[in-house]
């Protein structure tokens, strides 16, 4: 309980981000990233390429580890944990990853069923209603049998969501939903988070740069850019911004990424020599 | 010093590469043998159906390959052999260096070049696309899962291949004995058991087993350590299979010299 003590008091905060941040070898991708994540609420974490919002997804669900910092997630410190504990946790977490990431080896029922199969003692009647249950869920009830090279990409997305929510998880994450999904198809994964969203009150953490999709399913959201959270707020209070940046983004407005090879070489050996490495 | 800086860096790089070899091969191990005694589940099932990809699909060339080299031993002996008058002894000369040396070793290369490149190609497939992380975030090992099954499967397989190869080294070998050097088939198989001690058998068999577990080590290694995008998955086969092919002579050589000394005692 002596961990619990340290956490964020107010209760209905699912995830608390203290000053994170996030390197790979030399490069610091995350500079000091806080904010919190509240039970049941959408959150999207907005971002251009290379803003370090999917890094800041991965290190959520433990897949890179914070240089220094807080995460607190279900009472722990995913800084500090130890490898048993994260895997506690990340039985209670479920995550969507860009391409589905579903194993080409086994069917799509397979796939729904490897979280049950692997982490509980259920008997295999059991799986087969709760993995027919998942698969309604997300509209796939007749695909238990097809392999995941016999479906389409928002199928495939589909199915993966359906892995995702095998374990019931208290929070689940999307890497770029509606990614190399056509217009059609990426609102029908849309559709989908706000049924689970409606009909879980989960908490849906949602990494995207489709502002269309992420106005939709949001209930707050942050702006990450270079690694520094610009704005965090509701749909409504992120609209009526009139930060520069915020504004630069949700209207749209080109900005050449680096023109001059000078500059690319510049922001390169910045990068190596950052004060205190 | 710019040079022996360079070196010394090499060196710390390979010991850090036979380090996480090392380490790899022992948490498969630990899962194999210590973790199903512990309630974690040993996937037999997969097991099983890798080593019918290691093991049974592997047995037409290997056999091929295997006869030919019995075959070219033969030969190769016969020529020296004949000038001492003492070509009856062609069946000791095959029997031995196939069941010591290189039914071992012709077997470990035909499984690196099946199963140790396809190992680090399925794996860094899967890498690429995203699949080892979401094993690692459904709190799955990913060496329990995708390693221990491949590593079994090794361990059980190479011995049994070996054992067939040479076999089929042997039958290689019988093809010119009868031919070419008076041997009747029952007579050249007897020569062959005689000249065979169960030492030069087994230490062959051990030695399978260490290719076993260095191929199983080296192609998953490759495989997780596969970079972003399709074309790393080509280089990590590749250094699959070219680390493989090396760490396998280097297996040989310890264990050979080991065997040597224990042998001479």
């Amino acid at each position: 309980m002596s961990q619990i003590r340290s956490m964020p008091v107010e209760s209905d905060v699912m995830i608390s981000l203290r000053d994170l941040r996030v390197s790979y070898g030399e490069r610091e991708i995350l500079h000091g990233i806080s904010f919190d994540v509240k039970r049941g609420e959408t959150l999207v974490i907005l971002g251009g390429s290379g803003s370090g919002k999917s890094t800041l997804l991965r290190t959520l669900v433990g897949l890179e580890r914070p240089g220094s910092g807080e995460i607190w997630l279900r009472g722990k410190n995913l800084a500090t944990i130890s490898p048993a504990e994260m895997d506690e946790i990340r039985k209670k977490i479920g995550m969507s990853f860009q391409g589905g990431a579903l194993f080409g080896s086994m069917t799509v029922g397979e796939n729904v069923a490897l979280p049950l199969r692997e982490h509980t003692k259920l008997e295999e009647p059991t799986i087969e209603i709760i993995l027919r249950l998942k698969l309604d869920q997300v509209g796939l009830s007749k695909f238990e049998n097809y392999m995941p090279s016999q479906l389409s990409g928002g199928m495939k997305k589909r199915a993966a969501v359906a892995r995702a929510l095998a374990m019931d998880p208290e929070i689940l994450f999307f890497d770029e939903p509606s990614a190399g999904l056509d217009p059609i198809i990426a609102a029908g994964v849309d559709e989908l988070i706000l049924d689970l969203k409606k009909a879980f009150h989960m908490t849906i953490i949602v990494v995207t740069h489709e502002l269309a999709s992420a106005f939709l399913i949001a209930d707050r959201m942050v702006l990450i850019d270079k690694g520094n959270v610009v704005a965090i707020g509701t749909t409504a209070e992120m609209r009526a911004s009139t930060q520069p940046r915020v504004r630069q983004f949700l209207d749209r407005v080109a900005e050449p990424e680096v023109s001059q090879e000078l500059d690319y070489l510049q922001m390169l050996t910045e990068e190596n020599h950052s004060p205190g490495r | 010093m710019e040079f022996a800086a360079q070196i010394g860096e090499s060196v710390s790089n390979t010991l850090a590469y036979l380090g996480s070899l090392t380490w790899l091969g022992l948490r498969a191990a630990y899962f194999t043998f210590v973790a199903p005694f512990q309630g974690k589940q040993l996937r037999l099932q997969r097991a099983v159906s890798q080593a019918m990809q290691v093991g049974v699909r592997a047995l037409p060339i290997l056999s091929l390959i295997t006869f030919f080299i019995g075959l070219i031993l033969a030969l190769q002996s016969a020529y020296e052999l004949r000038r001492f008058g003492a070509i009856n002894f062609v069946a000791n000369a095959v029997a031995i260096s196939m069941t010591r040396e290189l039914g071992p070793l012709i077997t470990a290369i035909v499984v690196i070049g099946r199963s140790g490149s396809a190992f680090a190609a399925e794996i860094g497939t899967m890498k690429v696309t995203e699949e080892i992380d979401a094993l690692e975030t459904m709190a799955i090992d990913p060496v329990h899962f995708l390693v221990t099954p491949k590593f079994l499967a090794m361990i059980v397989m190479l011995p049994c291949l070996t054992t067939w190869a040479n076999a089929m080294g042997i039958l290689g070998g019988a093809v010119f004995g009868v031919a070419q050097a008076d041997f009747t088939w029952f007579r050249y198989i007897r020569a062959s058991l005689d000249a065979l001690f169960l030492r030069d058998i087994v230490t062959g068999l051990i030695k399978s087993v260490m290719f076993g577990i260095t191929i199983t080590a080296v192609g998953c290694h490759e495989g997780l350590s596969t970079g972003a995008g399709a074309e790393q998955v080509g280089r990590s086969t590749t250094r699959a299979v070219v680390v493989s092919i090396f760490m396998v002579i280097l297996v040989d050589l310890v264990f050979t010299t080991l065997f040597f000394f224990m042998g001479a005692r």
